[in-house]
């Protein structure tokens, strides 16, 4: 992984995960603002993927299990993808709040893979 | 699309899944996503580094696989379960976490269930019991429907 991609990452998911949530909370259905959120996440995640296939190639290889940060990032890639399913399915202000959700656990899987990936035996 | 939702009208809920059910069970799939994730990677890798530990991480996504459903698929039948399965997360985070505070070498590697959940923001500890109080408040409006 590199550093400033995964926080540039966690920026764009938690922006995302608490504009959705606090919109959904207040009462607001899914909307093109709030699936905007997610759907960007969704392209980084894919961009992530290059990133890991890519990154051992030029010296930069994970320090940690390379199947464990592989786990998490092809579970990540679902999770926003599912938000914005359900989000169409279901109009409802909760879906918002699944949305912020969804965001929200990007980012903390986003920080779990940059420790597999950085810190040694992590 | 950017409507606010001024006169929201929700249809009549089919199954339990409805109003903030549903992040709820969000939060078990991600959850059952995560635990599955976790205990295929630990299992497949190195088992024998910590047998009971990772055997309880595959023991909880399996229950977190089965309470998302429970929590989806409508009848009785499902409901008893999703009771079962997330009183027995409730009894096995406490435990669990508590082991693994009194007991460190009982968990050489930590699961799902540690400290309570810490790993995974406490949600482990704090998912089982918005559900149960979703399926106590649900109970006196679905079950006499069904019955």
């Amino acid at each position: 992984m590199i550093e400033w991609f995964t926080i540039a990452q966690v920026v764009v998911a938690v922006a995302a995960g608490l504009l959705a949530l606090v919109l959904g909370l207040i009462g607001r259905r899914p909307s093109d603002l709030t699936l905007a959120g997610p759907a960007l996440v969704e392209i980084l995640l894919i961009a992530q993927i290059v990133v890991a296939i890519a990154a051992p190639a030029a010296g930069n290889a994970p320090s940690g299990n390379p199947y464990e940060f592989w786990a998490y990032l092809l579970s990540a890639i679902l999770i926003p993808a599912g938000a914005i399913a359900w989000a169409l399915v279901d109009r409802t202000r909760w879906s918002t709040v699944v949305v912020g959700v969804a965001c929200l656990s990007i980012a903390i899987m986003l920080y779990r893979m940059q420790i597999i990936w950085s810190v040694q035996g992590a | 699309m950017a409507e606010p939702a001024t006169s929201e009208t929700t249809p009549p809920a089919r199954t339990r899944v409805s109003g903030i059910g549903v992040v709820l069970v969000a939060i078990y799939a991600i959850l059952a996503l995560a635990a599955t994730g976790r205990s295929t990677v630990q299992i497949l890798r190195d088992f024998s580094e910590a047998p009971f530990a990772y055997s309880l991480s595959a023991l909880a996504a399996v229950v977190y696989i089965v309470a998302t459903l429970s929590l989806i698929v409508p009848g009785a039948v499902w409901k008893r379960i999703a009771w079962i399965t997330i009183s027995f997360e409730l009894l096995f985070v406490l435990v669990v976490g508590t082991l693994s505070v009194v007991d460190a070498e009982l968990f050489p590697r930590d699961t799902v269930w540690s400290y309570y959940g810490a790993g995974y923001l406490f949600f482990p500890v704090i998912t089982p019991v918005l559900g149960l109080i979703w399926l106590g408040r649900n109970h006196r409006v679905v079950i006499p429907r069904a019955r």
